[in-house]
């Protein structure tokens, strides 16, 4: 086992090298670039080939790569062109509050995701399943960000019962009660926009366990209703279910992109859709890399997991 | 051949008789039915989604306008039919666009195998290893931002999954006899592929088209709303739902409408994928009412 897992690490080597490259060449690509944001047409020629040199400009492309790239392996994400500000100090800020929301947003719609979609799947048909069901496919067609306007609009404006933007009062960072208020409305949009997928997931495989034959074994040895359920299908259903908490690895950071954006979380989110409208390209280029090397991460992970509960994998070395 | 029109004829009847049975997707056909007869026949009304009217601002739904006005006095009945006609457009030519690519890239790759499926699924694992938030919003940083540069966002970008699913389905097809007949005469795998391969996936390509409309909907309304899709004076569900956002305090009426209107199409797209899913895997399904 040992030696797959070590197989598929080192398979997963290029392919983060790949996109690092990818990045670099779509950033040196862009129609606009990080000279153009420090200079201005007015500057003599002499001043513009200064702050080229000053950032590197001046050499060639693949030794800035390399520079670039060894600046991210030691942890120096480079420089905003439009605040100037450290991208490393920024994103120090800013991943763990996007966990604080996504976290418990995640988690929640994990676990309710498997016991709705237990229930649904093992009464297939019946009233509880249509509900449930049913209730899944109008979750998948809401917008998040229309969930979120409405949250707002509702709870925000016409009860005036939560605020309706940012993470903390001015002047009360420290409350932890102040933070909740801030906390429930996006938590709720996110929430919802992860649960209903799940659902569907865990009822789709319940249903299969369910028609499988070992079912039928055990209904024809008189095991009752809640034997099979809990010694049989759950087993069965859940092993896949927890290799999938290994892929939402990247969601941690880029997860909630919009509701953070809506809600003024100083999250990932707004940080990532202003660089793209200001055409931040240092910033892009790392949350890029980021999530990328999160995604081969999280497969990575779930391979793992997936090796250490399914005895079956065991031989495939 | 003769039992295999005759088993398709028996499987596009089964399709029918469930959509008559299932009352909701009877319902969402004849929704989309008539927002798709709508968008097409809108030039064609007494409509001005771009008139402007600096007296009537932000005006509540009343008999002159049915949905109010907009804040520069625009009719946003009409707004919001123009609007239906982008977000429709960019869910058909970006689904259109993703499908082939995907259909192509999973054809090729299944059929010939090789390097050719070692080189094109490693480009389909980098593609789909950047998250497509990530992904569609730095590409659309490259491109003007308006119609033509969303479809091609959407279309050229979420063709991988279609792709994979294509590739497992023509890699047991290449094994079915009649294939192996047609390589062993000597027809070429490009025909071999037009001709027997794509025929046979295309059930799932229907599947894959339906709910890939309802994401391409989804996902430029998404973009829209951040600002990085349709930009003024066209408009788009999406789009429009971005000025609702500054204007919801006292007008809620105009985030109401295009929202409402992209959950019902996207749930319509869906309902009808699923519904189709019959055709493809008739015994599965049989008896599942989804």
């Amino acid at each position: 086992m040992a030696k797959y897992i070590i197989k598929r690490i080192l398979a997963a080597i290029p392919m983060v090298l790949i996109i690092t490259i990818i990045c670099f060449t779509l950033m040196n690509l862009a129609p606009y670039d990080a000279i153009d944001a420090m200079t201005s047409p007015k500057m003599p020629p002499e001043t513009v080939e200064l702050i080229k040199a000053k950032y590197g400009y001046d050499q060639p492309v693949y030794i800035q790569y390399l520079r670039w790239v060894d600046g991210i392996l030691n942890g120096n994400f480079g420089y905003s062109i439009v605040t100037h500000q450290s991208i490393s100090t920024d994103l120090a800020v800013r991943i763990p509050n996007t966990i604080k929301l996504i976290l418990p947003a995640y988690l929640l719609s994990y676990v309710l995701a498997i016991i709705l979609g237990l229930i649904a799947g093992s009464h297939k048909n019946r009233w509880a399943d249509k509900l449930i069901d049913g209730l899944s496919a109008v979750g998948i067609a809401l917008p998040t960000f229309w969930v979120a306007m409405l949250l707002i609009y509702f709870l925000g404006y016409r009860l005036k019962l939560l605020p309706i933007v940012g993470m903390h009062t001015i002047g009360k960072e420290n409350s932890v009660a102040d933070f909740l208020k801030h906390f429930i409305m996006p938590f709720t949009a996110l929430f919802l926009s992860f649960l209903p997928d799940s659902v569907r997931y865990v009822r789709s495989s319940t249903i299969t366990q369910y028609s499988e034959d070992y079912v039928m074994v055990q209904q024809a040895f008189g095991a009752s209703k809640a034997e099979i359920m809990f010694k049989h299908v759950c087993k069965n259903v859940l092993l896949p279910i927890i290799t999938k908490l290994g892929m939402a690895l990247p969601m941690l950071v880029t997860g909630a992109i919009i509701t953070e954006t809506i809600f003024g979380w100083p999250g990932v989110g707004p940080y990532f859709v202003k660089a793209i409208q200001g055409m931040d390209y240092p910033i892009v280029m790392v949350i890029l890399v980021l999530s990328s090397v999160l995604v081969i991460l999280g497969n990575l992970l779930s391979d793992i997991l997936y090796c250490l509960t399914d005895p079956r994998i065991k031989d495939l070395g | 051949m003769a039992m295999e029109k005759k088993n398709q004829k028996r499987r596009i009847g089964n399709v029918i008789s469930a959509l008559k049975h299932d009352k909701l997707a009877m319902v969402s056909l004849v929704f989309l039915g008539a927002i798709i007869i709508l968008s097409l026949i809108a030039p064609l009304l007494p409509l001005n989604p771009t008139a402007t009217d600096v007296r009537n601002m932000l005006q509540p739904p009343s008999l002159a306008h049915p949905f109010g006005t907009d804040e520069v006095g625009r009719d946003y009945l009409a707004r919001v039919i123009y609007g239906g006609r982008v977000s429709l457009l960019v869910g058909v030519l970006a689904m259109v666009t993703c499908v082939c690519v995907g259909v192509v890239v999973g054809t090729i790759s299944g059929y010939f195998g090789g390097w050719i499926d070692n080189f094109l699924m490693r480009v389909v694992d980098i593609m789909s290893s950047i998250p497509w938030m990530i992904l569609v919003t730095v590409i659309s940083l490259f491109l003007k931002r308006g119609l033509k540069s969303i479809i091609i966002v959407i279309g050229f970008f979420t063709w991988m999954e279609i792709a994979r699913l294509v590739r497992a389905e023509t890699l047991s097809l290449k094994e079915r006899e009649y294939v192996l007949y047609a390589k062993f005469v000597g027809v070429p795998g490009h025909l071999i592929i037009l001709r027997h391969i794509i025929p046979a996936v295309l059930p799932t390509i229907i599947i894959a088209s339906s709910t890939g409309i309802a994401n391409a909907i989804m996902t430029e309304s998404s973009l829209s709303f951040l600002g990085l899709g349709i930009q003024q004076p066209m408009s788009s569900w999406g789009s429009l739902l971005q000025s609702a956002q500054g204007n919801m305090q006292n007008a809620i009426y105009m985030a109401i409408l295009p929202g409402l209107l992209i959950v019902l199409t996207i749930f319509a797209f869906n309902k009808l994928g699923n519904l189709l899913r019959i055709f493809v895997e008739p015994r599965t399904m049989a008896g599942e009412k989804d």
